[in-house]
């Protein structure tokens, strides 16, 4: 194993990267210097997580690359390391914030220096979430991401952003606050907070069923699930590209992994018992939100509305309790991680030309603009779940673990794929197929080099896991195994 | 004999040196002189209260313990903070008098002797001292009709308080033959509704004092119409020693019977947190805003006097320490901005503080975001710990009606942040040019987001002082 504290050494790079562009000034027009340093910075991160990805140790399920110092006493400390369940998370982080950066260069007119500084804070609060190995410690970042995102959304975003700032912000407040009481009542209850040792205890049934109503309440308004999801569409409307590209892409995720990471696993009891209701609200999202997504007329909106629907996949998987149903639950966020945020960025790509997302104002763009038509394509496929796009293996996956399970729920969540294919391609046809008649889309501009330079690696991630998914899986593996050895040990 | 004066000299330091200012003062009317000596006596008085060995003495009424000189360093610090919010205010604001660094020092004086009081009679005695200067203080913009309003509010509503306060008193003497907190709890009568009666009269004069609800009406008023610098004073010191004495009140003399007392911090804790959530989220003035916010930490900080037992007093400690800062970072930015040499005032006279100054508005929303909570700033630990304390204790009630609260009340802290960064500027502000209130700002900001890397300074502090009590 490698001496380096690798995972600080994560932590810290963004870090140094406020640092370097607090001191740098931007009084050139472009503020190109800022850029290349946020650009760079966050593009060594990603080199550094490759680097950890590619010494992880694959047949080894249990945490790595672990770090312990002495930090709040009474045996909270800072610990970090990573599994296989997180690693994936920690790798998707520090490749998307890149791509938030290099797709801001052109449409963030002002402010760009405490722009750049509030993505880095961000992904210094995501990596931290996904490495925390100390519940409080996790908590600290896991609630310090709003902060950053706070700004985002409300300095860069749209004409409504005061709104939806708000909303996001004390919606996932008021759900994460009792996390922290359920948190501080294990501390008690446990005497640290240490989650390998957490993953260990168990708890009394009725502690569990509190304490995983506690965990619920923070997870349900992250992922969002229905019916908490009502801040997820208005956050991403107004929120600028890159924004909404994280949110998507990161964020959602965060409470898919605390799903797995805790409530399954320290409270499997609970879990079980409130299986049936995750179910139930997972088809309601899946259904209900495919509806809607279908009546949108903004594109934004309706990828919203998407999210919901596949992060519904996500929860019937974790609660499956099967290695399908949570390699499934971890591929699809992976997955929805990369196509969802690509889906960002092609209608960022031409909001940026006509500055609106009103799916009525566009038509016919394949005449003028192929290269984007091509990546849109594969991107609103795999978001539909096509065999050979990685939107594929993780459905897949979790339509074969929830069958085992309950045929009925199994046939309900087919229809979401069903649905979602009909409101993916109408908006696909909408936007791209059709006569070019409208006369400001005349002479719109195809993909530039940097918007090439953006797609390229997406697209080739999105065919590749949905290839050949088995590198994916054998990191997964071994840790999912694990998850389910410990639900199985506790409940006997 | 000399011992006996060994156990209060930093006291005596304190006196005579104010004192001598005082008379120095008289001829000599060099305000900034006296300012500046005056800090300097607070820092020997602090360096006097670390060096000075735990005692007690003039028949146990005087008590120096670890909790007491955390309790009195923490005073002090809020006091020479005071003293630079002054200097580079006190011609703007109309209170260009020497007597201000006096009447601080009088005021820190009689705190200390509150804090460090194991008797009913010497804790009156301090706390008189304290409140009287404070009354002056709040009046002291003698051509403001504010401030005289404030000044005669406070006065009318504080002599009621101390009324309440020496009626209790005089009642628990009646009832158990002392005024020595140790000797009350030697001959506490578990039975005496006489007994109960003074508990609840001293609770209520005593939660004047710290201003918590109900006994609150005094503080948005007193903190809107003082100048600046008093106000900011009275949210750093006053309610430091407040909350102390209080503490010391209800554990030394009735220890035995924690659940007599706990059933009143409690209400007056959800009470607290409550009201100030949904009360502030209608200011409109900053002062006021802060005064409500302050009535909202007291609630916090009184769960941690309710837990009794040892994390209890940590937490408290803790959450006044960091109070204690985050206080000095925002009243020092209150005393900076101007408009055309214009005090702002308004909440809404923040808009555009981002354009004008990126790096002040992103230090006093990061400022705001403690205040209501959030991690990784320090306001989080506070309550973090506040919070492990209650559970600890089976308070629940308290810890999930604390975090709702905490909830509702970052709506008006989030509410500051959307003005600094989302509104259109009206005018530019004047240059932040004072060395004093940058000092302190930056100093206090780097503490608030810099205390997640390095916590345990603070959370010793908390671990030293609770151990006096457990």
């Amino acid at each position: 194993m490698n001496e380096l504290p690798i995972l600080s050494i994560l932590l810290l790079i963004p870090i140094v990267g406020i640092l370097l562009l607090t001191f740098i000034s931007s009084n050139s027009e472009s503020d190109s210097n800022l850029k290349q340093t946020a650009l760079w910075i966050t593009f060594l991160n990603f080199i550094i997580s490759l680097v950890v990805l590619f010494n992880f140790d694959q047949s080894n399920p249990n945490f790595q690359f672990e770090e312990k110092y002495f930090w709040l006493g009474d045996s909270i400390s800072y610990h970090v390391g990573i599994d296989g369940i997180s690693i994936l998370f920690v790798v998707l982080t520090t490749f998307l914030v890149p791509i938030c950066i290099l797709a801001s260069y052109n449409n963030i007119k002002f402010s760009m220096k405490e722009y750049l500084i509030a993505f880095l804070a961000l992904e210094v609060f995501m990596i931290g979430v996904f490495i925390s190995m100390d519940l409080i410690l996790f908590y600290l970042f896991f609630e310090g991401g709003l902060i950053p995102m706070f700004l985002i959304i409300g300095i860069w975003g749209g004409e409504r952003r005061i709104y939806s700032t708000f909303k996001f912000f004390l919606y996932t407040l008021a759900g994460s606050v009792f996390m922290l009481l359920a948190v501080i009542f294990m501390y008690w209850e446990v005497g640290t907070s240490s989650i390998p040792v957490l993953l260990q205890h168990e708890f009394s049934y009725n502690k569990q069923i509190i304490l995983w109503l506690a965990f619920f309440a923070s997870f349900v308004v992250k992922i969002p699930m229905w019916p908490f999801h009502t801040w997820l569409p208005d956050a991403h409307v107004e929120a600028p590209t890159a924004g909404s590209v994280i949110l998507a892409g990161v964020l959602l995720k965060l409470a898919g992994y605390g799903f797995i990471r805790f409530s399954i696993t320290m409270f499997p009891d609970a879990s079980h018992y409130f299986a049936p209701m995750i179910y139930t609200l997972s088809i309601i999202a899946i259904i209900f939100t495919s509806l809607i997504a279908l009546v949108q007329e903004d594109m934004k909106k309706l990828i919203a509305y998407s999210s919901v629907a596949h992060m519904g996949f996500v929860t019937l998987g974790i609660f499956t309790f099967t290695i399908q149903g949570i390699e499934g639950a971890i591929i699809q966020m992976i997955s929805h991680g990369i196509v969802s945020a690509a889906l960002f960025l092609c209608v960022g790509v031409v909001y940026d030309r006509l500055h609106t997302r009103e799916i009525e104002r566009y038509g016919g763009l394949v005449n003028r603009m192929p290269l984007y038509s091509f990546s849109f394509m594969i991107f609103i496929l795999a978001s539909l779940g096509l065999p050979g796009t990685s939107g594929f293996v993780g459905e897949f996956l979790v339509l074969l673990s929830i069958f085992s399970v309950n045929t009925y729920f199994a046939v309900f969540a087919t229809t979401g794929v069903v649905l979602a294919a009909t409101y993916s391609l109408w908006l696909y046809r909408k936007i791209i197929f059709g006569q070019l008649i409208k006369d400001d889309l005349k002479d719109i501009l195809d993909l530039s080099s940097r918007e090439i330079l953006i797609f390229i690696p997406l697209i080739i991630l999105t065919i590749l896991i949905g290839i050949y998914p088995v590198p994916v899986l054998e990191i997964i593996e071994p840790s999912s195994q694990l998850t389910i050895d410990i639900i199985n040990g506790k409940m006997k | 004999m000399m011992g006996i004066f060994a156990i209060i000299l930093p006291e005596i330091f304190l006196f005579s040196s104010s004192t001598l200012l005082l008379m120095i003062g008289l001829f000599y009317k060099k305000i900034n002189i006296i300012n500046l000596l005056s800090f300097v006596v607070f820092g020997l008085t602090a360096v006097l209260v670390v060096y000075q060995p735990s005692s007690f003495g003039f028949n146990n009424s005087f008590v120096n313990d670890e909790f007491s000189k955390t309790i009195k360093v923490m005073i002090l610090l809020g006091s020479a903070a005071t003293l630079l919010m002054f200097s580079p205010s006190r011609k703007h604001i109309n209170i260009n008098i020497y007597e201000f660094p006096i009447l601080i020092s009088f005021a820190s004086l009689g705190m200390m002797v509150m804090v460090s009081s194991n008797d009913l009679l010497a804790m009156f005695i301090g706390l008189e001292l304290q409140s009287l200067s404070l009354y002056v203080l709040a009046s002291l913009n003698r051509n403001s009709l504010q401030s005289s309003e404030s000044g005669i509010k406070y006065f009318i509503l504080g002599a009621l308080s101390s009324g309440l306060l020496l009626f209790g008193i005089s009642y628990i003497y009646g009832f158990t033959g002392n005024t020595n907190f140790n000797l009350i709890s030697a001959t506490y009568d578990k039975d005496s509704l006489g007994l109960l009666i003074g508990i609840v009269f001293v609770c209520s004069g005593l939660a004047f004092k710290v201003s918590a609800v109900p006994f609150h009406m005094w503080t948005p008023d007193v903190y809107q119409g003082a100048p600046t610098p008093v106000t900011g004073f009275f949210a750093l010191a006053p309610k430091i020693a407040a909350v102390a004495i209080f503490l010391r009140f209800l554990y030394s003399s009735f220890g035995e019977t924690a659940t007599d007392w706990q059933q009143i911090i409690i209400f007056l804790s959800i009470a607290s947190m409550i009201f100030a959530a949904f009360a502030a989220i209608a200011q409109s003035n900053i002062k006021r805003l802060m005064a409500y916010s302050s009535i909202g930490h007291v609630g916090y900080i009184l769960i941690g006097l309710a837990c009794f037992n040892f994390d209890g007093v940590k937490s408290l400690i803790i959450y006044l320490i960091i109070y204690l800062v985050m206080n000095i970072s925002v009243f020092s930015f209150i005393l900076m901005m101007k408009r055309k040499d214009e005090y702002c005032e308004s909440i809404s006279d923040l808009a555009g503080l981002y354009k004008d100054r990126p790096f002040y508005a992103i230090l006093i929303s990061l400022g705001m975001f403690s205040l209501a909570g959030i991690p990784p700033l320090a306001g989080f630990f506070g309550k973090f710990y506040i919070f492990m304390s209650a559970i600890k204790n089976d308070l629940y009630l308290l810890a999930i009606v604390g975090i709702l609260a905490s909830v509702v009340s970052a709506f008006y802290y989030l509410r500051i942040v959307k003005i600094i960064y989302f509104e259109e500027p009206s005018e530019k502000f004047d240059e932040f040019n004072s060395s004093s209130l940058n000092l302190l700002f930056f100093i206090s900001s780097a503490i608030v987001i810099l205390f997640f890397i390095y916590p345990s300074p603070i959370i010793n502090i908390g671990n030293y002082a609770a151990n006096t009590f457990f």
